[in-house]
């Protein structure tokens, strides 16, 4: 009788359970990755394309992606301290209580009393910090280098919702402490949800038109910053938010492998000098057919018909930089988290305002503009803005300079020379307003619609505006007139938010410096 | 043979257009009403958020001034955004939340100060700068009997209502 092994000897059953139970942990590892080690270059195709993690990225990447000055990692800083947030942001449910006072004392007792509780919260508020920074000039670096451009626009449009998801994150939890700050920031918020007002009311149309109250309503759940607020804000904070935030990640990261890539010039491949010494032809390694398909992406990129010489496997250089960006995202939080201490001020009092009640610093520019009209400022140009920025890629239809640092006709130059123009603008309006003051000062009795449509914020959107038609008129084209009104923005957003943060003091007076604030 | 191509009756042309399969129609209806039955299930749940019930305390409060507040000097009822005025045998009141984004004033030499964003209002509540949209709204003030006034702050009333107590 002859037994179905090796002719060796005779095994009973009980022998083959044991050694089949023995191997368990071999067979499991093997059947979850199939695969076998990553040490040939077809394995390591297989490698990522059989792993349901890392399949959304493509199994080669070309060489010019992983040039850092192509993207600096900074779309990976920003999934990393989602990732860290996230994690942080579970351990931290576990104390959390999310009812006015309750979630005061929880915070207290992750401060001070939890082990390790104050360091997790630091790291968490400081990835948060790191997200809202990284994703902001993540967002610059596609601009800039012109990377929003066909067939890559819908992934610019599914960026803009990150944006706004990302800072309806961090703005969300900047509640929940229940502290001064806290509150204050969140009536503030809830009001300008509210602004609309500042229309409705003058034309008598609140009564049968209210925006304006139906979002403070929806946000706060009641009239007034309560235990109603709180718990909205904590169900959008760990629930909603951040699911919204997984699904257009999702899309975002897929998207950038069926866009064929991250964007590169057209002659890229020449830039690069020919394919890598080192690496191996990838079209003589008799590829197989998941290797052909997925070697060759569509759209217009060097890799169609011409093989994927200046490729190389995505394991290990591709996951390895991305490895690297994390831990070094993962190291700043921590760096910082050890040097500088999440606040957390006096129990919140809805009876004393903060003074200064500051908001975050990625609004203060905002806030320095709604210290002159709080629809303008709070709605009415943050709107334009996101849907401006929406509209780029639809708009631009341009080839020139794509995958090129300031790429396109006026180039760097021209960058140059508008966040001169910029700056000189947003100084020169700021030292108007902060030294002569406003239209209500001249004019006593100026009826507020015309302070809502003319004052600081919008006026300095108007002379952006007017200065980037000029800009596409002058060189006959919308890329260049996208440069020179973004860099605009971008010098706008960072002068008033230096201004909303070091210089704004009691009562949004302007100091020089804090330490000629009034006592209080 | 004619070279001509004439419309032959089973086919459609431009001027004599196929009516609408009998499956077409019966499968784009059954699509529309199941779009509009989950587009009015989407409605109905996002009229759940809106505060049916606003859970806020009482607008209505009751406050005994003391007998020797002067008047024109602001006196705060305790734990209420509201200032209280004398004026003579006469009183009103104001809310104390700034028009702009809902801080709380403060009194100051030319009248209130909103800590927030600078805004300052005249003793009667009116704007004299910063980015508040309106003054301070009036509140309705009726007398409670037995020396104390029973304040609305869900009902506001022009300026310069004052009432007798």
């Amino acid at each position: 009788m002859n037994t179905p092994g090796h002719g060796q000897e005779e095994r009973t059953g009980l022998g083959t359970f044991a050694d089949n139970l023995r191997k368990v942990p071999r067979r499991f590892i093997e059947s979850m990755f199939r695969t076998g080690r990553p040490d040939s270059d077809r394995s390591r195709n297989d490698f990522v394309f059989s792993n349901f993690f890392l399949h959304v990225q493509s199994v080669r990447t070309h060489r010019w992606s992983l040039r850092w000055s192509t993207t600096w990692g900074l779309g990976m800083v920003a999934l990393s301290s989602f990732l860290i947030a996230t994690v942080t942001g579970i351990l931290l449910m576990f104390y959390y209580k999310p009812y006015p006072e309750a979630a005061y004392q929880s915070i207290k007792d992750i401060h001070f009393v939890v082990p390790t509780g104050r360091f997790l919260r630091n790291i968490h508020r400081w990835s948060a910090n790191v997200m809202v920074f990284s994703v902001l000039i993540h967002m610059a670096r596609v601009f800039y280098t012109a990377s929003y451009r066909k067939p890559r626009e819908f992934n610019w449009a599914t960026g803009m919702f990150l944006l706004v998801v990302t800072l309806g994150l961090s703005f969300t939890g900047y509640l929940l402490p229940w502290d001064q700050l806290a509150y204050w920031a969140i009536t503030i918020g809830a009001n300008i949800a509210q602004s609309p007002r500042e229309v409705t009311d003058p034309i008598g149309l609140t009564p049968h038109f209210d925006p304006g109250g139906l979002q403070k309503l929806l946000l706060l759940g009641s009239d007034e910053v309560g235990a109603e607020a709180l718990i909205r804000f904590y169900l959008l904070h760990v629930m909603i938010l951040p699911i919204a935030l997984c699904g257009l990640l999702g899309i975002h990261f897929w998207r950038i492998r069926k866009d064929g890539g991250l964007a590169k010039p057209e002659d890229a491949d020449r830039r690069l000098g020919g394919p890598d010494p080192e690496a191996v032809p990838a079209w003589t390694a008799a590829p197989r057919k998941t290797w052909s398909l997925a070697a060759v992406v569509r759209g217009r990129t060097p890799a169609v018909g011409a093989g994927a010489e200046n490729t190389v496997p995505s394991m290990p250089h591709l996951f390895y930089a991305e490895a690297a960006v994390f831990m070094l995202t993962f190291l700043v939080c921590v760096l910082l988290s050890i040097v500088s201490d999440a606040p957390l001020k006096e129990l919140a009092n809805p009876n004393v305002p903060e003074n200064p009640a500051k908001a975050p610093w990625y609004f203060l520019g905002l806030q320095e503009l709604v210290a002159h009209s709080a629809f303008a400022g709070g709605v009415l140009i943050p709107g334009i803005i996101i849907v401006g920025l929406g509209l780029i890629p639809y708009l631009d239809r341009e080839k020139k300079g794509t995958g090129e640092w300031f790429g396109g006709p006026g180039g760097g130059k021209l960058v140059a020379w508008s966040a001169v123009f910029g700056l000189g603008t947003v100084l020169a309006l700021e030292a108007i307003a902060i030294r002569f003051g406003w239209l209500r000062q001249w004019f006593p009795g100026t009826p507020q619609l015309l302070i809502t449509a003319i004052n600081p914020g919008t006026v300095l959107t108007l002379i952006y505006g007017l200065y980037s038609v000029y800009i596409v008129r002058r060189f006959n084209s919308m890329r260049a007139g996208a440069l020179g009104l973004f860099t605009c923005f971008l010098m706008g957003f960072l002068v008033l938010t230096v201004i909303g943060t070091w210089f704004r003091g009691p009562n949004w007076d302007f100091y020089w410096s804090p330490s000629q604030w009034p006592g209080h | 043979m004619s070279t001509h191509s004439e419309p032959s009756p089973g086919k459609p042309s431009r001027l004599d257009p196929e009516a609408m399969p009998r499956r077409d129609f019966l499968g784009i209806a059954a699509a529309s009403m199941a779009a509009g039955a989950c587009g009015f299930a989407a409605l109905g749940a996002a009229k759940l958020p809106k505060a049916a019930v606003l859970p806020s305390a009482a607008k209505k409060f009751k406050v005994t001034l003391p007998e020797s507040l002067p008047s024109g000097t602001p006196f705060f009822p305790e734990g209420r955004s509201v200032v209280v005025f004398k004026d003579g045998d006469r009183v009103f009141a104001m809310s104390t939340v700034c028009t702009h984004l809902g801080c709380i004033v403060k009194p100051a030499a030319m009248g209130f100060d909103c800590p927030c964003h600078g805004s300052q209002f005249a003793p009667d509540g009116t704007v004299l700068r910063g980015p508040a949209p309106k003054g301070l709204p009036w509140l309705s003030v009726r007398s409670a009997g037995g020396g104390a006034i029973l304040i609305d702050e869900g009902t506001v009333v022009p300026p310069g209502t004052k009432e007798t107590v």
